[in-house]
């Protein structure tokens, strides 16, 4: 934590010119997948329920930053019309039924225009459709382990990777799925309660203990995409990335291949149908 | 004053009833409710300052990518915790009923004490006991191979029990059980105060909004607690003599905790914020020199946001696997909320409306509330849609969210009530100047701090890690310069009050003049040591 000054000048000054660069140039050089630097809005989405909340996030800032800037307006106006000096004699106003009325069924329109497309939003993310393919992914201190019941019963474990780019988000064996296919996620706890989360699908499940929880993404793009354990999980919560890679059926279907045989004799492996893996 | 000279008097010959202790039997004894409410002042501003101090380490650990800090990842997750309990329990609850409610509940009704001065005391001293349990817990092994609790202050199972081995976690339990004990023995007496001593021609209709927002509060803390206390009583049992509520081995089910935890823990969050409205109102009202516009409106609303409140706790857990139609259930419950907050919200506008308003710091920070309150409570109803949720769950736009209607909202909410109460309870006035630039620098340093972190959110940051992807390192940057400046802040607090005590500027009976209607400002400041031995009629 200790720094000479030359150091912390050098921040400031990285500091500043960051920040102009975010006012110059907006933060449109976002890389899929993963957040960018001096980003403020969501993540860039790769899927279909990830389009449906950037739009519905968009309706509800317009929204919430109208009430806010009315708010503040009203303050203002307030301070400039009815301070002391401006109006030395106050008021006796206690009661308008009119405007108490407009101010209780006003907000109830907002908020019905904002219920609308957040149920629809909510059933599309909630009602699984029929899945391509299922992948179960356990969360334990401090990993992730993936199987896969459809291709084959392997599974294998997925720690972050020191050496890999992005720093805290590059895992050594990534979960692979096939692009455009409806991917159903099973996760639960081997240890204590952790989280699934991958921003740009629009997804975020608890794994827990005891319990097998679902969900489901369409990735509509190829590539990698990132996550991280979402549920406080002890001491190296912050060190347990996910890594998703997206690719081409063929790309998918060579990878399982090779997948199946690496992980055969994985001791991770939890298929009891597997073979010795889990006899020893 | 007629009673002051009565307290003499009866210091003659009836001694054992109006006993005036002095020294240390004065206080550890106190059965006073303004010496008790003065004890939970000072418990509260030192937990505050304790609190604080580890919300800037924690800032300093995140100012930069990697670690800088906490080489032990756990005691990172133990400062998250601790900071998070203390400002709760130990901060802000006993700064706004154990400090404010005490002080000024019995004064605003017109009655001589508390209903049950003895258990008065009680209830402050369980405080510091239970404080000093919840310190004694970062000393002891909690994770393997570390100290303390770092399960965040929501201490979820199974990390709480097979995730803790090591005896941290049950004296923070004891800690939690001392500190419910303590306010549940409060919330009776608060609720048999209000109900039974009010002064004549004191209908709950005529109640000043401050007392009616103790009385709400104190029902939620009454109905709330016990839920806690269960919870985590089987939290104990589960680790310390083998019963498996919480443990799917045994049948259990770690979901039932969550369940449990924020049936308690969202009424919690609105005990935190109701005697803030109670006191804003009560400080707008006087500085417009204006009575409260649409008051019935604003004690239902009151009401109404504690009940609603009661039913709305698996908004917290959208993401635990809840079925769809419970999901929507809990959309549909939590945004009704945004009806009675707007409510208040314009009727605290409405009342300034046609106003002639001086802009004294009780006032500043009153105003200050109403703004931020209003932008922490707008991200309160992005959140409650489920759909949205899904993304921001865990992550830093729920940190900023609740520290905008917690650390911006109920903060902001106390230091009004200090401004604003301070020349009454002290005797002396405090320095405008100083209370001004304390007003300000807080103001822009708080902002620092908590907006950027919508962002961080949005952008996908989890909260609660010690260290994070080097994309987000510039927001970071930003709201840690932020905290050092709101730290500053809390120094020139400080500063403030020593100057107030060393000019001993007297104050006024009623220093803000004629909008100050409520029955604490016809007594002396400082109030003699028992006040309305004549009660006063109301009209």
């Amino acid at each position: 934590m200790k720094m000479s000054k030359g150091q912390m000048g050098r921040q400031l000054l990285g500091f500043a010119v960051a920040g102009m660069a975010l006012v110059a140039g907006g933060t449109a050089s976002a890389e899929l997948g993963q957040p960018a630097p001096w980003e403020w809005t969501l993540q860039e989405s790769a899927s279909p329920v990830m389009d449906y909340i950037i739009w519905f996030h968009n309706w509800l800032f317009i929204i919430i930053t109208l009430i806010t800037l009315f708010v503040l307006g009203l303050l203002i106006a307030v301070a400039v019309k009815f301070n002391a000096k401006a109006n030395p004699i106050p008021s006796k106003t206690t009661h308008n039924t009119l405007i108490e009325v407009a101010w209780t069924l006003i907000p109830v329109l907002i908020l019905v225009a904002i219920a609308v497309p957040s149920f629809r939003l909510l059933f599309l993310q909630l009602d699984t459709p029929k899945a391509d393919l299922t992948i179960k992914a356990t969360g334990k201190q401090w990993y992730w382990s993936y199987a896969y019941p459809d291709h084959g019963k392997f599974e294998f474990d997925s720690l972050m990777a020191a050496d890999k780019k992005p720093r805290l988000l590059g895992v050594d064996n990534e979960m692979v799925v096939p692009v455009n296919k409806v991917v159903r996620v099973l996760t639960t706890g081997a240890d204590v309660i952790h989280a699934f989360a991958v921003p740009a699908f629009g997804i975020k499940i608890d794994a827990i203990p005891g319990r097998l929880n679902e969900t489901w993404f369409k990735a509509t793009k190829t590539g990698m995409f990132y996550g991280q354990c979402s549920e406080l999980c002890g001491k190296d919560h912050a060190y347990m990335p996910i890594a998703v890679r997206v690719v081409s059926d063929q790309e998918f279907a060579a990878w399982v291949e090779t997948a199946k045989k690496k992980f055969a004799t994985n001791p991770a492996n939890s298929f009891a149908s597997a073979g010795g893996a889990v006899a020893q | 004053m007629a009673t002051g000279a009565a307290t003499h008097d009866d210091h003659a010959h009836d001694d054992h009833a109006h006993a005036h202790p002095t020294g240390w039997r004065r206080f550890v004894y106190s059965t006073n409710h303004k010496d008790i409410g003065t004890m939970y002042l000072v418990f509260a501003v030192i937990a505050g300052v304790i609190g604080a101090a580890m919300s800037i380490a924690i800032r300093i650990e995140l100012m930069y990518p990697g670690v800088q800090l906490f080489h032990e990842a756990h005691t990172y997750n133990v400062f998250v915790t601790s900071h998070g309990l203390i400002m709760i329990f130990f901060m802000v609850m006993p700064a706004m009923i154990g400090g404010f409610g005490n002080w000024f509940v019995p004064l605003m009704i017109g009655a001589p004490d508390m209903a049950f001065p003895r258990m008065n005391n009680i209830s402050f001293w369980l405080l510091p006991a239970s404080f000093a349990l919840l310190l004694m817990s970062t000393f002891v092994e909690g994770e393997p191979g570390a100290n303390g609790v770092g399960a965040g202050w929501t201490i979820y199972a199974p990390l709480s029990t097979s995730g803790h081995p090591g005896p941290a976690v049950d004296f923070a339990i004891l800690s939690l059980h001392l500190a419910g004990a303590s306010s549940i023995l409060g919330a009776i007496n608060f609720i048999t105060t209000i109900f039974n001593m009010r002064a004549p021609g004191m209908t709950l209709h005529k109640m000043p909004l401050f007392v009616w927002s103790i009385l709400v509060t104190v029902f939620l803390l009454l109905l709330s607690l016990p839920v806690l206390a269960g919870a985590i009583t089987m939290l104990l049992t589960d680790r310390n003599f083998g019963t498996t509520f919480f443990s799917a081995d045994g049948g259990g089910d770690p979901l039932l905790f969550q369940h449990l935890f924020w049936f308690f823990g969202h009424p919690e969050v609105y005990i935190l914020i109701l005697p803030g409205f109670g006191m804003v109102s009560q400080i707008i009202s006087t500085f417009s020199k204006k009575p409260v516009f649409g008051y019935l409106g604003m004690a239902y609303a009151m009401v109404a946001i504690g009940g609603i409140g009661f039913v709305v706790w698996a908004h917290h857990m959208y993401t635990v696997g809840m079925s769809s139609a419970t999901q929507a259930y809990f959309v549909a419950a939590t945004m009704v909320i945004a009806v009675p907050t707007g409510v208040k919200i314009f009727s605290w506008i409405a009342t300034m409306w046609g106003g002639s308003i001086e802009f004294k710091t009780p006032m500043l920070w009153a105003i200050g509330f109403i703004f931020l309150f209003t932008l922490g409570g707008v991200t309160g109803v992005v959140l409650a849609n489920a759909g949205v949720d899904r993304v921001l769950q865990d992550t830093y736009y729920v940190v900023a969210h609740f520290h905008y209607v917690l650390s911006l909202g109920a903060v902001f909410a106390i230091f009004a009530g200090w401004y604003y109460w301070f020349p009454k309870m002290s005797g002396y006035m405090y320095s405008e100047t100083i209370g001004k630039w304390h007003f300000w620098i807080t103001f822009v340093g708080v902002n620092l701090v908590f907006f950027p972190q919508h962002f961080l959110g949005l952008s996908g940051m989890p909260r609660r890690y010690v260290d994070y992807p080097d994309a987000f390192a510039g927001w970071n940057l930003v709201s840690s310069l932020g905290s050092y400046l709101s730290g500053f802040g809390v120094l020139i607090f400080i500063y403030g009050v020593i100057n107030a005590f060393m000019k001993k500027e007297q104050a006024a009976d009623n220093p803000w003049g004629v909008g100050a209607t409520t029955l604490e400002w016809t007594l002396p400041s400082p109030p003699p040591f028992h006040q309305f031995e004549v009660l006063p009629r109301v009209q």
